[in-house]
């Protein structure tokens, strides 16, 4: 009864912030309360029973989305245009008008998805002959991985991870080529330098680099693995980035693009290698998955870290004029 | 009511809010913010799938796909933002119809 | 009930009173410091005194361990934050209180 009323309450209140979070006319309000909602999120993964997706959810849908949104939110309001005084966010007084022409059809949309949507449910029954728990876990020992979301994002549907690793190298290599960034300094020296700020991350970066790599190796028998640890890694390096630190400096060029590519090669060697001796793709040897499973999972980590961070360094504004314009690419289009 | 039924519900909800703030909303970041609020719907509809029997375990494939959805998500959401940011100055800040009231 | 329970029990009730507090100052306070000193202070200390109810119901000592370090990292970002957002806040022309901007710490 009382964890009905706590299921209860937490969905209400998730499906309230969101809406808020959408519809307040504050832009950065709505981003502050879609950061809230990313959390309420989280508990409610955590009620589901999913602790990796929590994890997941807090670092990279809460965090990280929420980072770059607030980048996104704020630097509007900061930019002049044409020499005018910065002017607030200029969303409508009343809330969006929808003209009366439309909205009967944005009304038959949204309701076809809510139909769509409830058929869906109904029409799922929980009979366990019909799910799949029963195949994950009868074949938990052939994959060498005790816990069971991570068997199945590694060993049993390695070839989604791997194109999903592909397509966090995608976005990263559009970033980087959409803002002709040669490596991450431009923006790192566009941040001031603080003392406190400084001191905080003394302390925090071991941490950080710590509990990566503790959710890596745990990730095998606990929530916990490779997605994980790279969310808490690029935390790491956009903690770097924020507090303007020179190291950051250092990932540059070669070194940058290496990086990034590391992970997406590795999976994709781990994943072709078998090919060559005459099995198919992803065909991994029991005998030997163990240890190629922590090879892999350490790819997926410094993959999705490094990129998550340079997705995250790519959308940050540059300085805008005057002497701490920096030379690192002449022809900077982006304040018009 | 099971958690399944009752987070199914909600996933339906959120669903419904993020895809019609998406279809509303001039503004190109607020449409990037419904977005996220769109697949965390169906992130949740999928979780909640996976736990439609509470005597067995939850089903670990829904939640390697949301995760890989997360994942994927994420890295939308930042290009999305890039690009946005990349437009003249006035598609990326002004609404669709309406003018610069301030 | 045991007593570990029970002390429990009013250790996460006293620390959602300060979760409370913090936020109804938050909401109330007129000017950012103040709020800033509100939700820093009475935060924390409710997020203290609920790391301790836990810590009492926690297994092994290296759980209790994990606990009282998520309370100490908190502690140390949500300062961080707080004079982050003040010195933000803190310019030539402004000042707490409408007072006048004499008694500004050096920059």
């Amino acid at each position: 009864m009382i964890s009905l009323a706590l299921d209860l309450s937490l969905a209400a209140l998730t499906l309230w912030v969101a809406w808020r979070a959408l519809s307040h006319r504050d832009l950065f309000v709505g981003v502050v309360l879609y950061i809230i909602f990313g959390l309420l999120l989280s508990l409610v993964w955590v009620r589901l029973g999913a602790g990796d997706i929590a994890l997941a959810e807090a670092a990279i849908g809460a965090g990280l989305t929420g980072a770059l949104l607030l980048d996104a939110a704020s630097r509007r309001s900061r930019r002049p245009r044409d020499g005018a005084t910065a002017k607030p966010d200029p969303a409508p007084r009343r809330g969006v008008r929808v003209p009366l022409s439309q909205s009967a059809g944005i009304a038959l949309l949204v309701s076809t998805l809510a139909g769509i949507l409830t058929l869906v449910v109904s029409g799922i029954d929980g009979s366990p002959a019909r799910g799949l728990t029963r195949d994950v876990t009868d074949r938990l020992a052939e994959s060498g991985i005790v816990q069971p979301v991570t068997a199945v994002l590694v060993i049993f549907r390695g070839y989604d991870t791997l194109l999903e690793v592909g397509v966090l190298f995608l976005a990263a290599l559009g970033m980087l080529a959409s803002r002709r960034m040669r490596d991450l300094s431009p923006v790192a020296r566009a941040t001031k330098e603080d003392p406190v700020l400084d001191g905080l991350v003394r302390v925090l970066l071991p941490a950080l680099v710590l509990t990566s790599a503790h959710l890596l190796l745990v990730g095998t028998h606990r929530p916990g693995g490779g997605f994980q640890a790279g969310a808490i890694l690029a935390a790491a390096l956009v903690l770097l980035l924020l507090a303007g630190h020179r190291s950051v400096s250092a990932i540059q060029g070669a070194w940058l693009r290496f990086a990034l590519l590391s992970g997406f090669l590795t999976f994709l060697a781990v994943a072709a290698g078998p090919m060559l001796t005459g099995d198919r793709l992803l065909e991994l040897p029991v005998v030997l998955s163990s240890r190629f499973i922590l090879v892999v999972e350490a790819a997926i980590a410094l993959a999705t870290g490094v990129t998550l961070a340079s997705l995250f360094a790519g959308a940050r504004p540059l300085p805008s004029s005057g002497p701490g314009r920096n030379n690192a690419f002449p022809a900077a289009t982006d304040e018009p | 009511m099971s958690q399944f039924l009752l987070y199914s519900l909600a996933s339906i909800g959120l669903t419904c809010i993020g895809s019609y703030h998406l279809i509303v909303q001039p503004h190109l970041v607020r449409k990037v913010l419904a977005l996220n609020v769109t697949s965390s719907g169906i992130f949740l509809l999928l979780v909640a799938v996976a736990r439609r029997n509470e005597h067995e375990f939850p089903d670990p494939v829904p939640h390697a796909v949301v995760l890989t959805g997360i994942v994927v998500a994420v890295s939308v959401t930042a290009l999305a933002l890039g690009i946005v940011r990349r437009m003249p100055s006035g598609s990326a800040d002004e609404p669709v119809d309406e003018e610069e009231t301030e | 009930m045991t007593l570990p329970d029970l002390a429990t029990g009013s250790l996460l009730a006293v620390g959602g009173v300060f979760f409370l507090g913090g936020t109804v100052g938050l909401l109330r306070f007129p000017d950012a410091h103040s709020r800033l000193h509100a939700v820093t202070k009475a935060d924390n200390l409710g997020l203290g005194l609920v790391v301790g109810g836990l810590i009492l119901q926690a297994d092994t000592p290296s759980l209790a361990a994990k606990l009282l370090l998520i309370w100490i990292l908190v502690l140390l970002a949500s300062g961080t934050s707080a004079y982050l957002i003040a010195s933000e806040v803190l310019s030539p022309h402004d000042a707490p209180d409408g007072r006048s901007g004499d008694d500004q710490p050096g920059a």
